[in-house]
């Protein structure tokens, strides 16, 4: 039953995808490319944080690590840009699973506290080696135009590039999380010591989310890099490794659909919606809402408001709304019983 | 010589806001087992607030430095409990990870409202300690240096008194080691979590205005502290709030050591090498240097 | 007279699960009460529902007064002092701390000299971490705390627990002075049936969360049902 809805939806998806550019604007299917764009992040997030229940503060970087590979590929060694893709992903993997080694040894908040550390890291480093990766300055990459002699206007072959990886990195996605190593991962979420008791190795677990997820941001900072064409060690701040976080929890940590809901979130909430919001504001209150930081504030109350109301974000609101059941916010499950309590 | 003491004393001013900080991040966690992202942020807007006592007149003045400091702490103090009571209470019966998101949303929320109302260009913040020095047996110490360090350990020296001296820090401290037998003693644990939070903003205040005058104001001036800090905290034990200290101050001092001698070791290489540090240190000694293992009941 | 406690048909739940379907029983000032039952059976939650640890329905009266939604710290505040399961003690803070805890609530200095009467090796003792004590001193720490709370009713859950027979029966002797010197009112959960009925005047024995049997101590030494089940001849 509930495999059917899922075939129903992605089919639902798959037909969206086809139709949306056909009736909007250029400048709309430019966002929704993003929005293709930060899908593939956010499946990659949510298989740490939804399917493994550990929160990080620095997938922005890992993005910022495959997008920098991809310039870096181009720019300096003439690669084709849509085949970097991989090259940026791997290259991004390999860092979280070099991240991942000793910091999987910490639980839970500590190694959320670590992985602050990442995007800050990251962009010390990018200044430091300023040859390898322009610096400060960042790099231009050649701007968009569309490939395979196929004449199409650059926003409308960004859309397609992004939303065939994005569709094909959601199959990559669900075969993951379906079957051992998906219960597995789910096992180290609900509990990390009744999953050693099951002789699953949760340092290894967590390490093994930390390279897949690093490796969907990759290739997501890779597309992000193609459409932007242009990459300095601004673009991936702690903001937006924060904004991929909101997303997650709005959309529904541990469902993938639900990742819809948070890329849209994300991308439309920066330019759009967020801006919109603080204008009503303004009208009330007549205060500067175009101010920066204003975002922010929008974003830290609507996690906050989701947090409160709706745990299980907009895909246990769906759920809740087809099955009629409450959905628990399955990767904030563990409770605290009176037992624990004692000394 | 000369450059071994300097390199020093910037460590040891590092080092002591590295553990203020620390410090707070402990207390918090040793009561809630809570690691609350928002407080280097907490720090930075309390710090904006001092920053607005000494430059905008309030009733007619503004206030210099000492006045407006204290006053801080007492604004940071019921900031801090305001904080708990209103947005981390109401989630006191879910998980720890949901608890740990609220204190990110805090983060997001602090860091733009500041932003928003004082806009983010740096700006400058007074020192209340001369940039002179004194010279001690042929060598320069920093006057700045030494202040930092003797005010950051001297409100960390009032707290250890308050905890240790007094009937309502046992009860904090009883209240964190158990807290349903502390309960059954008459104690009212929730408004000490509330207590709690408004010391670990007192802590996080002083930690902001001691730096902000050499890393100027700014909204992200605190999250590379917070790193520090939360390093200085693992690295002490995360149970320990006397490893917090001494974990903050070594790791300020190391640092500095680090980039006054070893050169490759650049000012933009500072927190990837703390981030090093920390994971070399846990791959020898997971519960940090002055921490015991926990075994936890299943 | 009205009894010191009165429990009118209460019941409480762990989550889903219920623990206590109506439980009924007194204690009467300065007697010691016994409870008694099988692992299960509700002995610990029924404390727990008294000091408001667990949240319960029915009616708990205490010096005529009815205790209604209070929390642990309101119970503890009336003069109720609950030793809870696993003794409670503050391990990491030093002997002299956790017995400082115990007078929390007091307003008037805490009267150590009449604790160290009843616990005398404590003052030797005043510096060391709680925890590095043995079993039986801690149950004897987390007494003298209880006992420093000055409450009107000790209700202690499973004092054996852990502990050899000879350190049990010091416990119980020192449980049994300060109801005859202090008039302190007991109500205590054991597992031991022998050494509990030895020392309570009266037991009520539960079977899944239910009163099955109540009586004198002696009464209940006769009963054959009891003897088989919990006293072991």
């Amino acid at each position: 039953m509930r495999l059917r809805w899922g075939y129903l939806g992605f089919a639902l998806l798959v037909v969206a995808v086809i139709v949306a550019p056909l009736v909007s604007t250029n400048y709309r299917t430019f966002q929704l490319a993003f929005v293709g764009i930060y899908l593939i992040a956010l499946l990659g997030l949510n298989i740490l944080t939804g399917f493994t229940g550990q929160i990080s503060l620095g997938h922005g970087a890992f993005m910022g690590i495959g997008a920098y590979a991809t310039t870096i590929l181009v720019v300096d060694h003439g690669w084709n840009d849509l085949l970097t893709l991989p090259v940026a992903g791997i290259v991004a993997g390999l860092a979280g699973l070099a991240f991942g080694l000793p910091a999987t040894r910490f639980a839970g908040p500590y190694l959320a506290l670590a992985t602050f550390a990442i995007p800050l890291s990251f962009i010390g480093v990018l200044k430091r080696f300023p040859h390898f990766t322009g610096g400060t300055l960042g790099k231009q990459l050649p701007s968009l135009h569309s490939q395979f002699g196929i004449d199409a206007n650059p926003s409308v072959w960004i859309y397609w590039v992004s939303w065939i990886v994005a569709l094909a990195m959601f199959l990559l996605a669900y075969a993951l999380v379906r079957g051992r190593f998906g219960r597995a991962l789910r096992s180290v979420r609900d509990s990390e010591i009744a999953a050693t008791a099951s002789g699953v190795s949760t340092s290894g677990i967590k390490c093994a989310a930390f390279g897949i997820s690093a490796f969907f941001c990759g290739v997501a900072g890779g597309l992000f890099a193609i459409a932007v064409t242009y990459v300095n060690p601004d673009t991936f701040p702690i903001d937006l490794s924060i904004l991929l976080l909101v997303g997650i929890v709005l959309g529904g940590a541990g469902s993938l659909s639900g990742m819809i809901f948070g890329a849209l979130f994300v991308e439309f909430i920066r330019i759009t919606w967020g801006p919109a919001l603080l204008d009503l504001f303004s009208q009330v209150h007549h205060i500067n809402t175009r101010a920066p930081g204003s975002s922010l504030v929008v974003y830290g109350v609507v996690l906050l408001l989701v947090l409160y109301a709706a745990p299980a974000g907009a895909a246990g609101l769906v759920r809740r709304l087809v099955t009629g059941r409450a959905a628990v916010a399955a990767w904030a499950k563990q409770d605290r019983t009176p037992a624990d309590e004692q000394a | 010589m000369q450059q071994f003491f300097q390199a020093l004393m910037t460590g040891l001013a590092d080092g002591s806001i590295y553990a203020s900080l620390a410090l707070a991040l402990v207390l918090i966690y040793k009561a809630t087992e809570v690691i609350n992202f928002a407080q280097g942020e907490m720090a930075m807007f309390t710090t904006y607030i001092a920053y607005a006592l000494l430059t905008h007149p309030h009733f007619g003045h503004t206030l210099s430095f000492w006045p407006a400091f204290f006053v801080t702490l007492v604004i940071a103090f019921v900031f801090g409990v305001g904080l708990q009571r209103v947005v981390i209470k109401p989630l006191e019966h879910a998980s720890v990870l949901t608890v740990v998101m609220a204190t990110i949303a805090l983060l997001v929320i602090l860091n733009g409202l500041a932003a928003w109302i004082w806009s983010p260009e740096l700006k400058f913040f007074p020192s209340p300690f001369p940039t002179s020095t004194w010279v001690v047996g042929g060598v320069h110490i920093s006057k700045q240096d030494t202040g930092v360090f003797g005010v950051t350990l001297a409100c960390v020296a009032v707290l250890w008194l308050f905890f240790r001296f007094t009937k309502l820090g046992l009860a904090m401290r009883a209240g964190a080691v158990n807290p349903v037998a502390a309960r059954l003693l008459g104690v009212r644990t929730s408004w000490l979590l509330a207590l709690g939070w408004g010391f670990a903003a007192v802590l996080g205040a002083v930690s902001g205005m001691m730096s902000a005058p050499t890393n100027f104001l700014s909204p992200s001036m605190m999250q590379a502290v917070l790193i520090f800090a939360f390093a200085g905290a693992i690295l002490g034990g995360l149970e320990s709030p006397v490893g917090a200290v001494v974990g903050g101050l070594g790791l300020g001092v190391l640092l500095s050591m680090l980039g006054t001698y070893v050169h490759p070791v650049t000012p933009e290489l500072r927190l990837p090498v703390a981030l090093l540090i920390l994971l070399v240190v846990l791959l020898i000694r997971p519960a940090g240097i002055f921490g015991r293992v926990v075994v936890r009941r299943v | 007279m009205a009894p010191l406690l009165e429990l009118k048909d209460v019941s409480a739940r762990y989550g889903q699960v219920s623990a206590l379907h109506g439980v009924s029983l007194t204690v009467e000032d300065g007697e010691i009460v016994a409870l008694l039952g099988a692992n299960g059976a509700g002995k610990t939650t029924t404390l727990r529902a008294v000091s408001g640890t667990v949240r319960r329905s029915g009616d708990v009266v205490f010096g005529g007064k009815r205790l209604g939604r209070a929390g642990p710290e309101q119970t503890a505040r009336a003069g109720i002092a609950h030793v809870p399961e696993g003794r409670g003690i503050f391990a990491e803070l030093t002997v002299w701390d956790n017995l400082r805890m115990g007078a929390y609530m007091r307003r008037e200095r805490p009267d150590f000299a009449m604790v160290l009467e009843y616990f005398p090796w404590l003052a030797a003792r005043r510096n060391q971490q709680a925890g590095t004590l043995s079993g039986g001193e801690q149950q004897m720490l987390a007494l003298a705390r209880a006992f420093l709370q000055r409450p009107r009713l000790l209700m202690l859950d499973e004092p054996s627990l852990g502990l050899a027979p000879l350190v049990t029966r010091e416990v119980f002797r020192v449980v049994g002075d300060l109801n005859r010197k202090e008039g302190l009112a007991v109500l205590v959960v054991e597992q031991n049936a022998a050494i509990a009925l030895s020392a309570a005047g009266r037991a009520y024995v539960l079977e899944t969360g239910n009163v099955a049997i109540s009586g004198t101590s002696d009464e209940l030494k006769a009963d054959d049902a009891v003897r088989s089940a919990y006293l072991g001849y």
